[in-house]
């Protein structure tokens, strides 16, 4: 490049001397090249090394190329750039790689034997079974979480906007915040110290009271902000009119809100269908079908995914299973996030 | 249920906020004012039921917790063992702390820079086209159930976290931190690294919602005495978000301590503190109830819930802190809206 050429312009210009548009895209080919060439001569085997020297290279040489031609301050914006650019690139791969592998893995013995069969007659080490009764075990224990965490969750919501003043209102949005933070395995030896002092055995219900506790802060975080969008006039109008102020709510306030209190609801429930700890202490597992959550152990099938790997490490057969499990759970996931989504934008208020 | 054994004796004086307004229409409020104090009694039990939760989880980790160290022959808090079956009980969680600690403070290294960097990227560096789908893409991460991380971790990333270690070894073996025995790479690093995946969604998240509320002029004026668009990071954006980049680091830190199924299967336990990043060993609070509990005996239980109460109080302090720093920002940014 006649970087000479391009410097010497540089008085008579009054924005100084820049790089042409092309050449981030020519350092960038050039150092990838250069890497290759690296890689191949000095017997690198793993790709991950060669990105990493191209990035380096690539780095490197947009400081030097940018430093001789735009002077240092701008070859350090370059850089900051070009770092900026690898973090993002950075934090894709493992993204991809998840998503990928779990795809991949995972449609090999998913069809619909594994989804309507239990692992009941099937050792873990063995090929077959399935994951109806983990499936059954976890939209019975999410199921009754959310009837209990998301209507505390969204009563302490309207609690905290349209009531709340004073300490206790700031008491309870402090231990909101400090609960989210709660780990849910923590939650699920509150759950576990309850137990043991009523000597109890492990049973699907006892999950879902962790998983409720690990639900609700987040509902209320939601709620609340759903709830200080609605526009004080309405509230004002229909107390005008002499509506009581909990039929203005009931009324007016929360259909206003309604579809992004689901929205949250339904991101809560998201979170809490993944969660494994709580229902690994509480409700332990079973590869037997139990459709009864309130005795007997039961499992999850986040919890499916744990025991396939854990209790038989090595067996091909047991993570084939996992990955199919994994998938099922984040299609599930993503099933319920995108239908978030589409609920926030149909009853959005207009 | 819970909700109406507190609506009994939380319904009682209800300062309603508009006295002057619905004093004139004492007739019509008969009727009116019964309905108000029940939703009152309502909603207020439930944020009430929500404080009392607290409590109950500290009280009841606490009285479990207390039999179980009551009965403990080594010192809880300095004690490299956990042996809770033996006669007598010899458990302590400094090997549980150490590796908690560690684990965390890898996965910080890690992630608080890429978080921040992609934070930027997101708000001052993407196209505009771009920044709302990798936004989506930043949320799918968080999505993710933590199990599949693990899975992932443990058959995807650790085989090829051999490359990566072997280079440490080389180069870098010489400092101690990052000399590597050969063993099978389900090390603290490899768990830092893991824990940095899984962190980064909430860290850049809350980064980028901070450094979205920059005022644009203090950005323009920076633009306008010349300086190129990283000096204005560096003089308007960074000085302006680093309390709630600080905060966002310091949620990502509580959600690392108390992550459970990622370590569980990344790692391979023993109850020994190495200097050695790289070498199998060590433990977390949650790791180390996870793989424990299924063994475990009441008296084990008990044990593992009291390893747990010193999780929950330093994951309550980690969260509290940030949660502090983030409502002084916002009466701050408040001011100047």
């Amino acid at each position: 490049m006649s970087t000479a050429a391009i410097a010497e312009k540089r008085p008579s210009s009054l924005r100084g001397a820049s790089l042409p548009k092309w050449s981030p895209y020519a350092i960038a080919l050039g150092s990838l090249a250069l890497a290759v060439l690296i890689g191949t001569l000095g017997g690198l085997h793993s790709r991950v090394q060669w990105g990493l020297i191209a990035a380096l290279l690539f780095i490197l040489g947009t400081y030097g190329v940018s430093a001789r031609v735009e002077g240092r301050r701008q070859a350090k914006d370059r850089v900051a750039t070009s770092l900026v650019w690898v973090a993002f690139l950075l934090a894709v791969v493992p993204l991809v790689s998840l998503v990928w592998t779990t795809v991949q893995r995972g449609v090999k013995v998913l069809d619909v034997y594994f989804l309507t069969h239990s692992m009941g007659v099937v050792a873990d080490t063995e090929p077959g079974g399935g994951i109806y009764h983990a499936i059954i075990g976890s939209l019975e224990q999410v199921g009754l979480a959310t009837l209990i965490g998301a209507p505390i969750g969204v009563l302490t919501a309207i609690y905290l906007v349209e009531y709340g003043r004073g300490r206790l209102a700031q008491a309870v949005t402090f231990f909101v915040d400090v609960m989210t933070g709660i780990p849910s395995i923590v939650a699920g030896l509150f759950i576990l110290s309850l137990m043991l002092i009523f000597k109890m055995q492990p049973f699907g219900f006892a999950g879902s009271l962790a998983l409720a506790i690990l639900m609700m802060p987040v509902v209320v975080r939601s709620t609340e902000e759903m709830l200080k969008l609605v526009p004080n006039e309405l509230r004002e109008a229909s107390l005008a009119l002499g509506v009581p102020k909990w039929r203005t709510i009931l009324k007016v306030v929360l259909p206003t809100s309604i579809g992004g209190i689901t929205t949250g609801i339904v991101l809560s429930i998201a979170r809490i269908a993944g969660e494994t700890a709580p229902v690994l202490l509480l409700v332990f597992g079973n590869p037997f079908i139990n459709t009864n959550p309130f005795e007997g152990a039961q499992s999850s099938l986040p919890l499916y995914i744990y025991q396939q790997y854990a209790n038989s490490v090595g067996s091909g057969a047991a993570y084939d299973r996992a990955w199919a499990a994994s998938l099922t759970l984040i299609a599930f996931v993503m099933i319920l996030n995108l239908g978030a989504r589409g609920i926030a934008r149909w009853k959005a208020p207009r | 249920m819970d909700i109406s054994t507190h609506k009994t004796h939380t319904g009682a004086p209800a300062p309603t906020p508009r006295p002057a307004a619905s004093q004139r229409k004492h007739a019509a409020r008969g009727a009116t004012r019964l309905g108000d104090r029940v939703f009152l009694g309502l909603t207020r039990g439930s944020g009430i039921l929500l404080l009392a939760i607290m409590v109950a989880i500290a009280g009841f980790l606490a009285y479990r917790a207390s039999l179980a160290i009551s009965k403990d022959h080594g010192n809880f808090l300095t004690t490299f063992e956990w042996n809770t079956g033996q006669q007598p009980p010899v458990f302590g969680i400094a090997v549980l702390a150490f590796g908690t600690v560690v684990s965390s403070i890898v996965a910080m290294v890690i992630a608080v820079p890429v978080a921040v960097a992609i934070a930027l990227f997101l708000t001052h560096y993407a196209p505009r086209r771009l920044s709302g789908p990798i936004s989506y893409v930043i949320d799918l991460l968080a999505a993710v159930p933590s199990i599949v991380y693990g899975l992932w971790g443990a058959l995807i990333l650790v085989p090829h976290m051999n490359g990566l270690f072997g280079w440490l070894n080389d180069y870098f073996g010489w400092t101690g931190v990052l000399s590597w025995e050969g063993g099978p790479p389900r090390s603290m690093l490899t768990v830092g690294i893991l824990l940095a995946v899984m962190i980064l969604p909430i860290i850049t998240n809350v980064s980028r919602e901070v450094f979205r509320q920059v005022p644009r002029m203090h950005e323009e004026a920076a633009l306008a005495l010349g300086a190129t668009r990283w000096e204005v990071i560096r003089m308007s954006v960074l000085p302006f978000g680093r309390s709630g980049v600080i905060s966002a680091s310091m949620l990502g830190l509580g959600r690392a301590l108390g992550e459970t199924m990622a370590v569980a299967t990344v790692l391979s336990p023993n109850f020994l503190i190495k200097a050695s990043l790289l070498d199998p060993g060590g433990g977390t609070f949650a790791q180390n109830i996870a793989s424990k509990f299924s063994e475990a005996s009441e008296f084990g239980r008990d044990a593992l819930i009291a390893s747990g109460l010193v999780l929950f109080v330093i994951t309550l302090l980690v969260n509290g802190a940030a949660r502090m720093i983030i409502a002084r920002r916002k009466e701050y940014s408040g001011a100047n809206a």
